[in-house]
């Protein structure tokens, strides 16, 4: 099996494409925080919470009425959905700021087919999977960011993380096309186990899907802050980016983004710590043998169960979760970054 | 701050539930934290609390989920210092080396085994507690949810009007006609039914704490998977030069490591013989160098009768006889020479196994001579051992100005052998186990050319006298051997299952949602009935007014509404 050349370069063309274009998204989105205006979403939740006291739905035949005391339950998630709270509005009614939002989302998609291109001609140029050394390691990574994101703001108007979308990817492609490039090349034996693409592809999902639960708890602590301030009433001088924040979901809602986003994908990790032990046991005879990539998988796993725990039995909802969420990114990252470049193990990659 | 807090928020939430007649609530909410907190603290300020009474107390904390999940963070935590320090099992090499480098600072840490952190009593205590921990709070939460599963959704509130979602109509449908729709829509959507004389209580998503009990269990599993593991694996490398055997006997592994329990003199009766060891490398592109195949050809054999069986061994590929797995996991160059001694006698004849030392396999080992004739000093020899030696133009050996000679290539394009002798006391007789990678100089004398040290640089077919005629050595070919690993995991069964319902558990636990729901109907004063319907969300997630608002759709055409709906002010 050879290295299909044309192809290959080809692929990096697609990926410098994919960059530029991510980056034009991101200018866009900048531009629609800066041209928009923050009045109208307080304007609208207020004028929302006092259509809610209205018998509701009363065209629609029944005339049902559901009411709703304010619990959280009814009035999460997108398809209760008339919560301006729980939706964030960057553009805040600004017409041109919302124009600029919709070509920063086509943007963020035409950059996400480019980027898929040069994932797939990559593989392609080697016949495998792409996901043989650390360049397309992470390229793959910021690939299933873009398509979490996506997926998102396909069922939920969550175009207010667009922003913090871009910022991640592109320092991961940043990072991958300068200091973690490698040609295409074959693979070392040991990485040739089709446990192994089961694995990695699910830890490449589970890791692009975690950037979102974090990007959440960090925009939660931000907006917290926020809401925090204006509760105040001994404070007249606004934050810094008040403006700015007040544009974001309520706190309460991106803590149940972070909650929801980290409970999905939770199985998937733990599915694809399970695959990496049953292709270690292929590839070395042994399951589990604290390795310090096990070592580390371990430790995030325990720490996303941790935050699991403290939100669903302890009550530990806000600040203390979201510094869990956070911990347990970070582990994340450092099993990523920290132990293939820095410490030595069995699961070194071919050309870091 | 404990773990069990519950905000405010929750609190009032759960003490308004029980007010609207919730009764299992309270249970439950007991049994998803810990056993309640306060209890123990009040023990501790009783003055004359028994044996028993702190044997409890201990109980209780030990299986509370916060002890648990601190058990669980430290076992995470106990796991990092092998991130930085040189494991025995996995690399004797570096952990002798840092003995050699930091001899006090090594001790010490041998002391806390350090060095072997994984079969550490400390590590193991950790480990042991989780497992109790766990224990104690499987058994009662199994048992609480046996009684929930038994028992009958409570009945419905007196005042719907204060559940989360809340729903009221006028119907002139008869009451028993909308509560028969009500049954059957309940049942449609799986909901356990509590029909009463005017009303119906239904609950569903009891798989969510069968899934959350189903998990737990799972990782007792794989925590018994684990101890099985170490107390009766069986695991141990033996490297193998071609045309070699192995035979699975204690006395025949270079390093093992096996279980507490396992029985020694009864191995899996099995062995194989290396015939070959195949190796492709990457020739081309900026990967030059890199493996890209390694197939180790064998014969194989089971018990005393039967045929050898011939096969291959890849990486990925171990292979399997019995319950016993070997693998392959590294190659590498074992030179083979020839050394004569001052008599001509010939003291030692070939191949020694060679350590690589970079991707290009440039190796060094040892070769140790003590067998020399009566009367003569015992000889040995640093070795450095080059794959693919590089040349100029001359025919001249190229050497790297800062690491020396290196290998260019990893396959045997251009061997060399480069080597520097010793001659006097090896200190082999002295009775303590010697590195065979490294050679004990403090009672031999370096040979010497002239004032530089003797060096000698050997293609295959060379020889080299030594100085002073103390002999001479041959470098007569080049073996390749394999590194071999045995291993035979008892519980790995045991662990992947566990490991597939623990999984199942999981997403059966944080996805299914629990729903209470309720259904009135009875005679209004003026004749008209009046349908409640109320629901409870018992678990967090979004929902459950699109949930209540489907099912009052669903009932509309039994129990169509003759008035708008009344809304209810707080
Ligand atoms: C004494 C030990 C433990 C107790 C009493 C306990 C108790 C519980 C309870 C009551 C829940 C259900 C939460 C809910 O649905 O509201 C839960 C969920 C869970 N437990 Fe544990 N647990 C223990 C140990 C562990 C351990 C060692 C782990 C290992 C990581 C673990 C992982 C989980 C996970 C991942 C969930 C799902 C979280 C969720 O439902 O959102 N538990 N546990």
């Amino acid at each position: 099996m050879g290295v299909n050349e044309n192809l290959a370069q080809f692929s990096n063309v697609l990926m410098y494409s994919a960059i530029a274009v991510y980056l034009m998204a991101f200018f866009a989105y900048c531009m629609e925080w800066t041209f928009g205006s923050s009045g109208a979403v307080a304007k609208r939740s207020a004028d929302l919470s006092i259509e809610v006291l209205e018998p509701a739905a009363a065209g629609a035949g029944g005339g049902v009425a559901l009411a709703e005391r304010p619990v959280v339950v009814l009035r999460e998630g997108g398809h209760d959905g008339d919560d301006a709270d729980d939706r964030g509005d960057v553009a805040g009614g600004n017409d041109r700021a919302d124009r600029i939002g919709r070509v920063a989302v086509s943007l963020t998609a035409l950059g996400f087919l480019l980027h898929a291109g040069s994932v797939l001609t990559r593989g392609i140029s080697v016949e495998r999977a792409p996901w043989g050394n650390m360049y397309e390691f992470s390229t793959s990574v910021a690939l299933m960011v873009v398509l979490a994101f996506l997926a998102l703001l396909w069922k939920y108007p969550v175009r207010w993380l667009g922003l913090f979308v871009t910022l991640p990817v592109l320092t991961t492609l940043g990072v991958a096309v300068t200091v973690l490039y490698t040609d295409s090349e074959q693979l070392v034996p040991a990485l040739d186990s089709y446990w192994l693409w089961i694995h990695v592809a699910s830890a490449i999902v589970s890791f692009g899907a975690f950037h979102i639960g974090a990007l959440a708890s960090i925009l939660f602590l931000f907006r917290q802050g926020y809401e925090r301030r204006q509760a105040d009433p001994t404070r007249t001088k606004p934050g810094r980016f008040d403006d700015k924040l007040a544009r974001l979901p309520s706190s309460a809602s991106l803590d149940k983004t972070a909650y929801r986003v980290n409970a999905i994908i939770f199985p998937l990790w733990t599915f694809a710590i399970v695959c990496g032990a049953i292709w270690a046991e292929n590839a070395w005879g042994r399951y589990w043998g604290w390795d310090p990539k096990e070592v580390w998988s371990f430790i995030t796993w325990v720490a996303y169960a941790a935050y699991l725990h403290a939100r669903a039995t302890a009550g530990w909802k806000g600040t203390k979760a979201a510094a869990v969420s956070l911990v347990a990114f970070s582990c994340f990252l450092f099993n990523y970054y920290g132990v293939n470049i820095f410490v030595n193990g069995l699961h070194s990659y071919a050309g870091v | 701050m404990s773990l069990e807090t519950r905000t405010d928020e929750d609190l009032a939430r759960d003490d308004d539930l029980d007010r609207i007649a919730v009764p299992e609530a309270r249970a439950d909410a007991g049994m998803s934290t810990a056993p309640a907190q306060d209890e123990g603290d009040e023990e501790i300020r009783q003055p004359q609390l028994g044996v028993v009474g702190w044997l409890r107390w201990l109980w209780r904390q030990l299986t509370s989920m916060r002890v648990a999940l601190i058990l669980l963070f430290l076992l995470s935590v106990a796991a990092t210092p092998p991130t930085l320090i040189p494991q025995r099992p996995v690399s004797p090499i570096k952990v002798s080396q840092y003995f050699r480098d930091h001899p006090d600072r090594a001790k010490i840490m041998d002391k806390f085994q350090l060095f072997d952190v994984f079969s550490s009593w400390w590590f193991a205590s950790i480990y042991i507690l989780l497992f109790v921990s766990l224990a104690g709070c499987i058994v009662p939460r199994c048992w609480a949810h046996a009684k929930t599963l038994r028992a009958k959704p409570p009945e419905a509130p007196r005042n719907f009007a204060r559940l989360p979602a809340y729903a009221r109509w006028e119907t002139s449908a008869d009451p028993d006609a909308v509560l028969a729709a009500a049954r059957g829509a309940l049942k449609k959507r799986r909901f356990r039914l509590n029909p009463t004389a005017d009303s119906i209580a239904a609950e569903k998503g009891y798989a969510r704490e069968s899934g959350n009990l189903l998990f737990h269990i799972a990782l007792f599993g794989i925590l018994v998977a684990f101890a099985l593991g170490s107390l009766y694996s069986v695991k141990g490398g033996k490297i193998v030069v071609e045309g070699g055997s192995f035979a699975n006997v204690l006395t025949q592994y270079d390093d093992r490591q096996f279980g507490a329990l396992v029985d020694a003199d009864n191995l899996e009766p099995f062995g194989f013989r290396l015939k070959s060891v195949e190796q492709t490398f990457q020739a081309t592109g900026a990967k030059r160098g890199e493996p890209r195949s390694f197939t180790a050809h064998i014969e194989s054999w089971y018990g005393h009768e039967g045929k050898d069986k011939s096969g291959t061994i890849r990486v990925n590929h171990p292979l399997e006889v019995g319950d016993t797995k070997v693998f392959m996991i590294a190659t590498g160059y074992a030179p083979e020479v020839t050394v004569r001694d001052a008599k001509g006698k010939i003291a030692y004849k070939g191949p020694t196994i060679f350590l690589p030392q970079d991707g290009n396999r440039t190796s060094t080992g040892v070769i140790k001579v003590p067998d020399v004739s009566a009367g003569l000093k015992q000889l040995g020899f640093d070795a450095q051992f080059l794959p693919s030696a590089p040349m100029d133009q001359n025919g001249n050996l190229l050497v790297d100005p800062k690491r020396g000679p290196i290998s260019v290539f990893p396959s045997l394009l251009n061997p060399r052998l480069m080597i520097s002798g010793y001659e006097g006391d090896l200190g082999m007789d002295s009775g303590i186990p010697q590195n065979i990678y490294a050679l004990k100089a403090d009672k031999m004398s370096k040979f010497m050319d002239g004032a530089d040290v003797w060096r000698r640089a050997l293609k295959v077919g060379d020889t080299a006298d030594l100085p002073n005629g103390a002999g001479s050595i041959t470098f007569d070919g080049v073996k390749t051997w394999a590194n071999f690993q045995v291993a035979s995991e008892p519980g790995k069964g045991l662990a992947l299952f566990s490991v597939v319902a623990a999984i199942v558990g999981l997403v059966l636990s944080l996805f299914v949602r629990r729903r209470r729901m309720w259904v009135r109907a009875v005679e209004g004063p003026d004749g008209h009935t009046v349908v409640e319907v109320g629901g409870l969300a018992r678990t967090e997630g979004g929902g459950l007014g699109d949930e209540v608002q489907e099912f009052v759709d669903a009932l509309r055409e039994a129990a169509p509404a003759n008035s708008p709906g009344t809304k209810v002010k707080e």
